[in-house]
């Protein structure tokens, strides 16, 4: 028996309990609806919630664990000189075995004890997938008779309910925090690795990025993995980026929310949102084919070398793509700025540019400011456009003409092709994924912070 | 009963203003219309408002009195549906006329809104934002001299003068409505138009802002919209009835509640409506 036929039969039965909570409460009130604590139907949900959340739980349960279970009581039945072997090579024997057991494929050299296991395995899985689906089915069929029975005329079927619902948002929620914990808790056990290999102090103060390959490497010889070139290469494009967005975003809002009539504005604004839904590899190989040559061929004209993937190319492809974030965030902003503000600025005979000069953007501005550190650190973090544009060299430069690299375009280098996951040659790439995710962490919460200061201010 | 009272009071009050025996027209209204898209929202309005006296405008809401309020400075500008036509005059000037700019207008007719809305500055720059617009000072020191002036013309500077660079939005309700009235009065306007300026005020702040305009009406001229008809009779000379977008009845404010000539106005002021 599958498993989605059991979990088939217990939404069946949770179904039939919700039809039968609700009339069996119905016939407890004597058909009067006014006599219950709650409405019938909180009845019918408590039924169907109490058959069927226990027995999810059980068979979510039983699926996680079952198959630990029997590869520990397959492990001690195997002859003596195999559990005696070392933990990799014994996890070799145990997955050939489930293999056979459960895909039918033979291994290479075919042993007694492999075919033994392998029968012993499939006969204990199947017991324990009828034990589950006994097990299953009584815990649904007990919650759902346990359940009927409590209900009476004064039973507080709502608010049982809504304990069991808001249980269940909760467990939602904390899915999400626990998964942004689980993220952090791996980037940072995989950084101790490799800063148990290099020095913190090479790594965030070396002046130099030289990883070397992982296989080429001798004892003597591990690379250098300096941040800073990283670093700078990061800060660079994304000042550039600013340098393009926060202008071009902050005037487009300004003139979509103080000068545009609701016509153009109504076809302008999803207009420009477009570009943030334009994939950022999409921008990438505009970058490559289209921005990076023009600039190429315009420096050529004044004289001046610039590298078709550059700083600028980079930057300024960025700068586009995160556009509509600043516009459309500091849109909302200004938007917000009440209207009686702009009325006593109008009624003292100030003009419209003096208003917005005076008094709309200075009470706006924190709530910009807000919006342009979460622009950066989407700068920041972005690595499709400066992966195809930005170039692999690590260099220290202040020129924007050259090429330089980022902690993404590293990231993405050091964990693609062929690699082994204990050298510091890919362990470097956890330890750059973190203090990317500090920095941004940082700049995100300092954002934030500083919107919800302003919006105290008016509510 | 309690009506009764007041008038008497507001008969004493006011007869002295209306026996002088000349006054000005200051702002005037022929034929006024005012359209919210297809809505007529005022409807053939003639208004003389006389010059450094205190004008109310009463009536339901909806009656169109903030609309026309609205119109003397032009603030209905702002509003795209809105249409005014008619005729409307400042100083014999017509303040729709093209060659008026509708910023100097402002200037010298200044407005007090019905919520107090100081800006999220300190308030001091609240006073000189209206000064510095029109560069009506030169220096700081002139600047200092504006806000006191102002401040003490609101009777607001002897409870901000150690503060005057705090948040202007820390003040209570009420100071901060005089605080608008400080800022009004600051770009040195000729009307002061005050839209329901004490509804959200509690009543003591209420007999604050209502001694202020009393006092103020040796200066400016004032036009006052409120809902509440013992303001109007409390610092009116003149009030006007405005009712479905008509303006009614208009005369000396002791005529209007003790002897109105329009049933309409009878039925408003006795409480039959409104």
């Amino acid at each position: 028996m599958d498993i989605s036929v059991v979990f088939l039969a217990v939404l069946v039965l949770s179904v039939l309990g919700m039809q039968v909570g609700r009339s069996r409460a119905m016939a407890v009130a004597g058909g009067q609806a006014r006599a219950l604590h709650s409405r019938a139907g909180y009845y019918g949900a408590f039924v169907a919630l109490a058959t069927a959340l226990p027995a999810f739980m059980v068979l979510f349960l039983w699926t996680a664990v079952e198959p630990t279970v029997i590869q520990a009581l397959v492990r001690a039945r195997l002859p003596a000189e195999i559990q005696a072997l070392q933990a990799d090579q014994l996890s070799l024997v145990l997955t050939t075995i489930e293999n056979l057991a459960y895909r039918n494929i033979a291994p290479s050299q075919s042993q007694p004890y492999l075919t033994s296991a392998a029968t012993l395995m499939r006969e204990m899985h199947a017991t324990a997938n009828w034990l589950m689906v006994g097990v299953c089915m009584l815990v649904a069929l007990g919650g759902f008779f346990l359940s009927r029975g409590r209900i009476t005329v004064a039973f507080r079927a709502r608010n049982t309910v809504e304990a069991v619902v808001k249980a269940l948002m909760i467990v939602c929620s904390s899915i999400a925090i626990l998964t942004t914990v689980g993220i952090v808790m791996s980037m940072l056990v995989e950084s101790l690795h490799f800063f148990a290999e290099v020095s913190p102090l090479d790594f965030f103060f070396g002046l130099v990025w030289d990883p070397r390959f992982a296989g080429a490497a001798r004892a003597d010889q591990t690379g250098q993995f300096g941040l800073i070139p990283l670093m700078w290469g990061t800060l660079f494009i994304s000042f550039v980026a600013m340098l393009v967005a926060v202008p071009i975003g902050l005037l487009s809002a300004v003139y979509m929310s103080e000068y545009a009539g609701p016509k153009f504005r109504k076809a302008a604004k999803p207009l420009l949102e477009v570009l943030a839904g334009i994939p950022t590899v999409v921008y990438g190989f505009f970058a490559l084919i289209t921005i990076g040559p023009a600039l190429r061929d315009i420096g050529a004209v004044f004289g001046l070398d610039i590298s078709s993937t550059s700083v600028l190319c980079a930057g300024l492809t960025m700068g586009i793509m995160i556009i509509p974030f600043v516009s459309s965030l500091s849109d909302d902003i200004i938007n917000a700025v009440p209207q009686s503000l702009r009325d006593a600025s109008y009624g003292l005979g100030a003009t419209q540019s003096e208003t917005i000069r005076q008094v709309v953007l200075p009470a706006a501005l924190p709530g910009i400011v807000g919006a342009c550190l979460l622009a950066v650190s989407r700068a920041l973090g972005e690595t499709m456009i400066v992966v195809m544009a930005a170039g692999i060299a690590a260099k220290l430069t202040a020129n924007p003409f050259d090429s330089v690299t980022t902690m993404t375009v590293k990231i993405v280098a050091q964990l693609t092709g062929d690699l082994e996951f204990n050298s510091p040659q890919t362990l470097v790439a956890f330890a750059l994924g973190l203090t990317l995710f500090v920095i941004t962490l940082g700049l995100n919460v300092m954002a934030l912070a500083i919107v919800r200061k302003y919006r105290e201010k008016y509510d | 009963m309690e009506m009764a009272r007041t008038m008497t009071e507001t008969k004493a009050v006011g007869a002295s203003s209306t026996e002088a025996p000349k006054f000005k027209i200051k702002m005037s209204g022929r034929g006024v219309n005012v359209h919210y898209g297809a809505k007529h929202a005022l409807k053939t309005v003639d208004i003389d408002i006389r010059e450094n006296q205190v004008t109310a405008f009463i009536g339901p809401s909806g009656c169109g009195k903030s609309t026309f309020l609205r119109c003397l400075n032009r603030m209905n500008d702002t509003i795209d549906a809105c249409k005014v036509s008619g005729d409307l005059k400042l100083d014999k000037q017509d303040i729709y006329d093209k060659s008026i700019d509708v910023v100097q207008l402002r200037a010298r007719v200044g407005m007090v809104f019905q919520k107090a809305n100081p800006f999220p500055k300190s308030i001091y720059e609240n006073i000189v934002y209206g000064p510095k617009i029109h560069g009506l000072a030169t220096g700081k020191q002139e600047l200092d001299e504006i806000v006191e002036k102002s401040l003490r013309g609101a009777g607001l500077w002897n409870e901000v003068k150690d503060r005057l660079l705090d948040s202007g939005t820390g003040l209570s309700g009420g100071q901060q409505q005089r605080l608008c009235i400080a800022r009004a009065i600051a770009v040195s306007p000729e009307v002061i138009l005050m839209d329901e300026p004490c509804s959200a005020l509690d009543p003591i702040a209420t007999a604050h802002v209502e001694e202020l305009i009393d006092e103020l009406k040796s200066k400016y001229t004032i036009v006052i919209v409120t809902h509440n008809m013992q303001q109007a009779a409390r610092v009116s000379q003149r009030t006007a009835f405005f009712h479905l977008g008509v303006l009614v009845e208009e005369d000396d404010t002791a005529n209007i509640f003790t002897n109105p000539r329009d049933e309409r106005t009878q039925g408003y002021i006795t409480g039959r409506y409104g």
